[in-house]
Formats: structure tokens, sequence, C-alpha cells
């Protein structure tokens, strides 16, 4: 608007609007700032993620049902991270953790209660009220809007491959022994057989995990044995009678 | 390759032959992929991946057969733009489409259509987001950048044919991202949900079009770079760095659909939010900024108000949006420290958000009257409005006290629409009826009675959506924390649900008028390329072309 000079707008004109590969430069180190003192700490702070007992990667049937919890969208609508907020623990339950999605990859905490939060639905309902529940929300809760999905329960669940699905996750750092890649397979039937024969290993493998069969039918490994699974774990695994909030360790 | 009168054929550089030489090495993995695939919905996928690719080897093998392609260095590409805004208009209806769909069935759970299994809810947010995110503004953004940049430039774009190769493998990543999408393939990041495969050729894609974009800067006639061109490179470089980094992931297998993402837990939601929110502030922000730097001062025919503003508004608007990431995870087991950090400079965003506004309105200066006499820049001005009100109540929103209420509910999404359908789509739209005359060269639109129907159609919209969302929201935050006289929690969770039933329809009835908006534009816009008679609009001034302008 005015012809007045000065000294910044000057230095711009010659050097950022002359030159692009400046411009691209200062563009690039600028947005890098942010990020570097913002994330960058996350991965060596150790008061980052508190110091917990209990957390354990997840089972092949349950990492198999948290693919198909993804596969479906449900974190569109459901969250996975309980606030430390009077209504939402009495709500939900204690306040979620760091430590509580550690091997969660992708975290799923998601950003929208169109249903509530299932953080710690594991436990809190029978493995029945699941089944009608995914076959028609309606049919147990009248007001809901949820979508149902009764193909769930029909749907074979494809797991000839879930060794492979768990090298990746130990690619990326989840702890998974040889002795647990090497079970992958055979431990998604041991899981859904309380009597299975291989029953301790998988507990030594996974130690307090759920052995029964989810879907109610035996004869087939269904998808919805797999969501059911994860639905039925989720905020079950800290021992919160060992965790001490203000202890130094776990003061953020 | 230049001969004397400035044509020049792509057939006799490189170039052709490389993106030959990556389409077929495309089709040579899908075709893999097909036969040895671990999961079915990628050997499903696979062959539209397979049928995409040979596409592109047959039109450029045809190409190369008819003697290359011919790149005439004294005009401006015109026909890429005209290629980019027909595929805005084709996106924006159908990401509008589904979001109506989706609205619907949050009031009516029966139209998730069960029996089909991919028409639920959960699949279709997704398809809905990318649509108008990726591929609406996505468009927008590819087609004025490199309009913008030719023009301000007063150069054809570089590259012979590299531009159209980000033009058509981006409508290509669209297509993989969202039948994907639809059968069951995601990576379950929002706002990033396409798989390992999609992400690498996006970021193929994507260093095409930053160096394309580069290279029309390089050689630029004009000794200086135009303001919009710095928010155009700013979107471009940063899109890139968010876009390689929250997408770090581990594939199941080089065949098959499924990844893991390489982060986990709280690291994975921060770097997720850091690419969220970001691609708020670089892709629906920085580069929209770009047009409105351009479009308004062209279409109101003043300059901009204030360089130096600018130069302010440009440097401390990427700088602080970087860091805004962190109030999306308010209250979670993110470390405090970084919720603080977010929510300062959430707030310390509004300032320049706001310059920015003040430099898109002000340009108006002694041109105010054309807010009465043309409804383009009624729909320009009223999107910078939007910008304005929605970058007000983003800080507001990320103050922790009130994202306690506000996070988890409909308000979110009611803020998300006020910035999404207000300003990034009224900027748009005023951009594609300011670009439809001077591309198919005539003097006005069709119909200049559309363009107002259209204005008050999709405002009337904005308004019914973002109303019935604050209210459904602060409804949802008030209710999950209202305790009764004896201290127990006052309502079930399910009757917050039940309460939304009229909120939701009311939005989706907004969502409905806004895609009739959209709708009577395409319509106007398909009579005025048509050639039928426009109203001779005062408004349109011709653009110059290449040669006259030297």
């Amino acid at each position: 608007m005015s012809g007045k000079k000065s000294l910044w707008s000057d230095l711009h004109k010659s050097l950022f609007e002359k030159n692009s590969l400046i411009l691209t430069v200062g563009v690039l180190v600028t947005v890098s700032i942010g990020g570097i003192v913002e994330i960058a700490p996350l991965f060596y702070l150790d008061s980052t993620i508190e110091e917990v007992d209990g957390v354990r990667p997840y089972t092949p049937l349950e990492q198999l049902g948290r693919d198909i919890y993804i596969r479906e969208g449900c974190y569109n609508c459901h969250s996975q991270m309980i606030r430390p907020l009077r209504d939402e623990v009495e709500r939900y339950g204690h306040y979620s953790l760091a430590a509580e999605s550690m091997y969660d990859h992708p975290f799923q905490w998601g950003s929208k209660r169109t249903g509530p939060d299932l953080a710690r639905v594991g436990g809190r309902y029978s493995d029945e009220w699941h089944r009608d529940h995914m076959r028609l929300p309606q049919a147990v809760v009248p007001e809901s809007v949820m979508p149902a999905y009764p193909f769930l329960e029909t749907s074979e669940l494809a797991f000839d491959n879930v060794e492979a699905n768990l090298r990746a996750l130990r690619t990326v750092g989840v702890p998974y022994s040889d002795d647990m890649l090497g079970a992958a397979v055979s431990d998604i039937e041991t899981q859904l057989d309380p009597f299975a024969e291989d029953y301790d290993g998988f507990q030594e493998r996974y130690p307090g995990a759920v052995m029964r069969d989810f879907d109610g039918n035996p004869d087939l490994v269904t998808e919805l044995d797999a969501l059911i699974a994860y639905l039925q774990v989720l905020g079950t695994m800290v021992d919160f009678s060992t965790y001490e909030a203000e202890a130094d360790e776990n003061l953020r | 390759m230049i001969s004397a009168h400035g044509l020049k054929r792509a057939g006799s550089d490189p170039s052709t032959a490389i993106v030959l030489l990556i389409t077929v090495l495309g089709a040579l993995w899908a075709l893999f992929a097909a036969a040895y695939a671990p999961d079915a919905a990628m050997r499903g996928q696979s062959w539209l991946i397979l049928g995409g690719f040979l596409t592109g080897i047959i039109l450029l093998v045809g190409a190369i057969a008819g003697g290359g392609v011919v790149t005439d260095e004294r005009e401006y590409n015109e026909s890429l733009i005209k290629a980019g805004v027909i595929a805005s208009l084709f996106w924006g209806v159908a990401g509008l489409l589904v979001g109506v769909v989706i609205a619907f069935q949050l009031a009516f759970p029966v139209l998730n259509l069960e029996a089909f299994g991919f028409t639920s809810f959960g699949r279709l947010r997704p398809l809905h987001t990318s649509a108008v995110i990726f591929a609406f503004g996505g468009n927008v953004l590819i087609a004025t950048s490199f309009y913008v940049v030719q023009r301000t430039c007063r150069t054809r774009i570089a590259g012979g044919i590299w531009p159209w190769f980000v033009f058509w493998g981006y409508q290509f990543f669209i297509l993989i991202a969202a039948s994907g999408y639809l059968i069951g393939i995601t990576q379950g990041k929002e706002y990033a949900e396409p798989e390992w495969y999609a992400d690498i050729w996006l970021t193929l894609v994507w260093v095409v079009y930053l160096l394309v974009f580069l290279g029309t800067l390089w050689k630029r006639k004009e000794p200086h770079i135009y303001v919009a061109n710095w928010f155009y490179l700013a979107f471009i470089v940063t899109i890139a760095v968010l876009h390689v980094i929250n997408n770090l992931a581990m594939p199941v297998s080089w065949l098959g659909s499924r990844s893991y993402s390489a982060f986990a837990g709280v690291q994975d939601a921060l770097t997720q939010w850091w690419y969220g929110h970001n691609a708020v502030g670089f892709f629906l922000t920085a580069g929209f900024l770009g047009i409105m730097y351009y479009f308004i001062p062209k279409r109101v025919n003043r300059p901009v108000y204030s360089y130096r503003l600018s130069i302010i508004h440009f440097w401390s608007l990427i700088f602080i949006y970087i860091w805004a990431g962190p109030h999306h995870l308010h209250y979670t087991a993110l470390p405090e420290w970084a919720q603080t950090l977010g929510m300062t400079f959430s707030i310390m965003l509004w300032m320049p958000s706001w310059g920015g506004m003040i430099n898109g309105l002000m340009t108006l200066s002694g041109a105010w009257d054309k807010l009465r006499t043309d409804p383009v820049v009624r729909m320009l001005v009223m999107s910078v409005a939007f910008y304005g009100m929605s970058t007000f109540e983003g800080p507001v929103m990320s103050i922790r006290a009130v994202n306690a209420l506000s996070h988890y509910t409909d308000w979110t999404i009611g803020h998300v629409h006020s910035g999404a359908l207000g300003w990034v789509g009224f900027v748009s739209f005023g951009a594609l009826y300011c670009l439809v005359p001077w591309l198919w060269k005539r003097k006005g639109m069709y119909s200049k009675a559309l363009v107002d129907w259209h204005f008050w159609i999709a405002t009337i919209g904005i308004l019914l959506y973002i109303t019935s969302m604050w209210t459904a929201g602060i409804l949802q935050g008030l209710w999950w924390r209202t305790y009764n006289a004896l201290g127990f929690l006052e309502y079930s969770f399910v009757e917050t649900v039940e309460a939304m039933y009229i909120p939701y329809i009311i939005r989706a009835v907004g969502g409905v008028l806004y895609l009739a908006g959209a709708l009577i534009m395409v319509y106007n816009v398909y009579r005025t390329v048509r050639g039928d008679a426009v109203e001779v609009d005062e408004n349109v001034i011709d653009q110059p072309a290449l040669e006259a302008a030297k």
C-alpha cells in the first residue's frame, strides 16, 4: 500500500522472492522446528511411557481382531482413550495410560465418540452380548445408530499368513519372540479352545490371555472370533493393583 | 529440443520413455500381486491397479507412435487446467454425495445396508473425507497452482509430459485409495488411510509435482516470485514431509495390502496429529491461501492490500501451524508438556490467520461495490469470512478447558465443516467460477443468477450444518458430564445418542443444500463450456495469452 522502504521487506524481496531454492529451504527449516521440538523427545524421554506390569503383545487372534477393527473403521466412531476427568473415569474406568497402547501399531485413540469409548470395554459384556450386538446392534441397544455386521460370524478368518503379520510387527518394535512367531498359526486355534493341548505354552507366551470360543461356533474360526477376542482384551492388561500413579517414574 | 519457433516434442526427450518405464514396472508389480498376494483384498484390488497402468501404457505408446507429446513454449498449457477443473467438479460432487449419505446413516442406521458389507459408515466416512479433502481439494490445488504459477511467471509450465503425469497419477492415487476403503484396505489413521503402496505412488507423484512447480519458477520471466506461489510452494513441500513421515510403515508382504505403522501408541498419536493438523494447515489452508492471494486481486482488479502483511502472514503462519497438532490430544496419555506447547501455539495461530484474513478482505478496498454486483466476489469474500470465523473458533477449542468439553463431540465436526464448506469450498468455487470463462474464452458464465442461487443455497446449507453441530456437540459435552443430586452421572451414553436424532437430520439437510449448490454449479459450468450463450459479465476480463504478455 505504501511505498515506504523497509530493510526486511527489501531483504525478503531480494533473497526469498528471487531464489526459489532459498525459499524452499527457508520453508523446510521453518516447518521443521516445531516437529523436532515437539515430537522427537517422545522417542527418547523415559517419562513418556509409564512403568506398568502386565502389558503384553497381542495374541495372534487378538491382533487379527484388531486388524478387523481397523478394516471396518471402528475408530471413526469409537475412541480408545479415557481422559483423567471425573465423569470419564466414572463412566469408563481408570484413565488410559500411554503404556496401554505401547504395542498398538497404529494407535487407535480415536477423535470422536459417536459411540462410547472402548478403551476398557474388555470384560464389560459377555461374548453372547457382543455376538448379538454385532449381528444387530439395535437388538440389544434400541437407540443405537451403529451399523450391523452380520457377516462377521459367517466369514472364515484368514490366518494362514498370520506369522508374517507378527513378523512385520516385530520389525517395528513389538517384542514377539521366535517362539511366538513359530506358534502363531496354531495359537489362533489354541486360544479358541480352553482344553487345548498347548494351554500352558500359550499362557506362557501370552500371560493372562483369555482362552475360549468367542463366537459360540466351535466348528469355524470366524472374523467374529477374532474381533470379540480383541474387544475382550481391551483395557484389561494393566495390573492396577501394582500401578502407582504418583511414583516418580510415572509423573509426567 | 526447442526449435526456432518454440515448438517442442516430448517424444524427442527421454521423459515419455521414463513415464512409460514407471507404468510398466507398476503393471508388473500389480500382475505379481494379482497372482501371489497373501490377502484377498489385494488380489482383488491388483486388477484395478493393473488396469490403470495398462491404460497408461496404451496411451503412452500411442503418444510415442504419434510422434510424441507436443509442447508449445509460446502458449500456456491450459488444457491441463481445464482437465483439473473438470476433475475438481467431478470429485467435489462425488465427495459431497458420500457426505450426505453418511450424514443420513447417522440418523437412520438402516441405510448402512449391512447386506453389502462395504457400505457401512466406518468404510464410507474415510471415503468422504478423502474425496472432499484430497480428491476435490487436491485437484483444485493442483489445477489452480499450475494456472497461477504459469501466469505469474509468464511462462509455460515446465516439464513437457510431467505435469500430465502429476494430473493422471493423482487421479490414479484417488482411485486406488477410494476403492481400497470400500473393500477394507486401510491403515486406520485418520486422513492418512491409504495403504503403503498407494502412499509410495503418491510420494512419487508429489515429488514430480514439486519439481514441475520449481521448474516453472526457474524459467520465470518475472523477476520476483509472486506471493501466491510462496503459499503453494510451502503447501507442496510441507505436505511431502508430513506424508512421508506419518506413513512410515512395515508391509506384511511386498505383494499384500496390509502394513503396520512404524510408530506405536503415544508416539504414533502425536505423529498422526502433527500430520493431521497440518493437513489442515498446509493442504486446506496454505494451499487455498495461494488461491486467495491470486484470485481475489484478479477478480476485483485491485492489488493485494499489504505486501508487508503478506510476508508476515506467510512466515508466521507456516512457522506456528506446525506446532498445533497436540491440541487434538488434550488430556490424553500424551505428556502434558507437549499438550501445553500445542495449546500455546494454537492460540498464537489466531494472529497470522486473521492477518491473512485482513489482507484478503482489505484487497477489496475501493471495490466493495462488487460484493453487491458480482456473486463470485461475494463467494470469495464469504470464504475469507468463514476462514476468519473458523480460525477464531479453532484456537478457542484448543484451550484445554474448552477442549475437555468439545473433544470427542460433534462440535469438532461442525468446526471442521465451517472451515471446509465455508472456507475451502467457497474459495474453490470462487476460483473455478473465475477460471471457467478465462479458460474456455467466454465473456461470462452461462447464468449469473445460477451463481447467485449456488451462493445462497450453499450458505444456508452451511448455517444449518454448523448450528446443528454446535447444538449437538455442546449437548453431548454437557450431558456426558452432568451429575444428579445424588452425585451419580445423570445420563447414560445412549441417551446422548438418542438426542442426536434431530440435529443429525438438520445436518443432513444442510449437506443436501450444499450438494444442491454444487450441482447447480456443475450445470452452469456445463452450459458455459458447451458454448451456450453466456451473460456478458463485466467482471470477467480476458486473460492475456503468453505471446501477448511478452
